[in-house]
């Protein structure tokens, strides 16, 4: 399983699934309307670190992190 | 060196600090820069969370970027609620020349503006209000859309 958090401000609960790409994310998140004004301009990094390819193979145990606008200081 | 708080920051303690811990090191510059909570739009403060994994990550990064240059970067930074005119957000360039740290601390702020994994919420009317006007979506944003 592949455990997918939204950080920040996204007030939505992790997600455990039984996903192999991050293209198949994209499928699953597109589906849900909560997630429709995140997607655009949200950030995503496996295993902590951002990545720019939907094509991203993941693995049992993966951990997908979505992350919306930042501004810190 | 990367230091995060509970509340708001400490700055003379923690200017003092830095100063203190470098002040043998042989450098020829220290550049701080305070980020004060100003009052605007009627906000009684502002609050933060953080996303420690990445943050460490991306200020490891410019760790290296600045030995390169034979300089060192210290920042700080609040979790939760700061409230006006207290700071939130100190960073600090040591270099041996000013010319360095001088350049250095603004690419570094401008960068931490648009990269680090911190989000900003108003703190107004007893809500807690995330700040996206003010966001900036990191590079690469949109995979999933």
């Amino acid at each position: 399983m592949v455990k997918v958090e939204f950080l920040g401000p996204i007030q939505k609960e992790p997600l455990e699934l039984d996903i192999t790409n991050l293209n198949e994310l994209a499928t699953i998140l597109q589906d849900d309307p909560q997630m429709k004004e995140w997607l655009e301009n949200s950030a995503v990094a496996v295993n902590d670190t951002l990545v720019s390819s939907r094509d991203f193979a993941l693995k049992d145990g993966d951990k997908v992190a979505l992350l919306p606008p930042v501004c810190g200081g | 060196m990367l230091y995060l708080y509970d509340g708001s920051l400490d700055v003379p303690t923690i200017l003092k600090d830095w100063y203190e811990s470098e002040a043998n090191s042989n450098y020829g510059a220290y550049i701080p820069f305070v980020g004060t909570v100003r009052s605007e739009d009627e906000i009684d403060g502002l609050s933060f969370d953080i996303y420690e994994p990445i943050l460490n990550k991306w200020f490891n990064d410019w760790q290296d970027k600045a030995k390169e240059k034979g300089a060192v970067i210290k920042m700080a930074h609040s979790r939760g609620d700061v409230m006006l005119h207290e700071s939130s957000y100190i960073a600090a360039v040591f270099s041996p020349k000013r010319r360095v740290a001088l350049e250095f601390i603004d690419e570094f702020v401008e960068d931490f503006k648009a990269s680090a994994p911190i989000w900003k919420y108003d703190l107004k009317d007893g809500q807690r209000v995330y700040a996206l006007d003010r966001s900036t979506a990191i590079k690469g944003s949109g995979l999933l859309s």
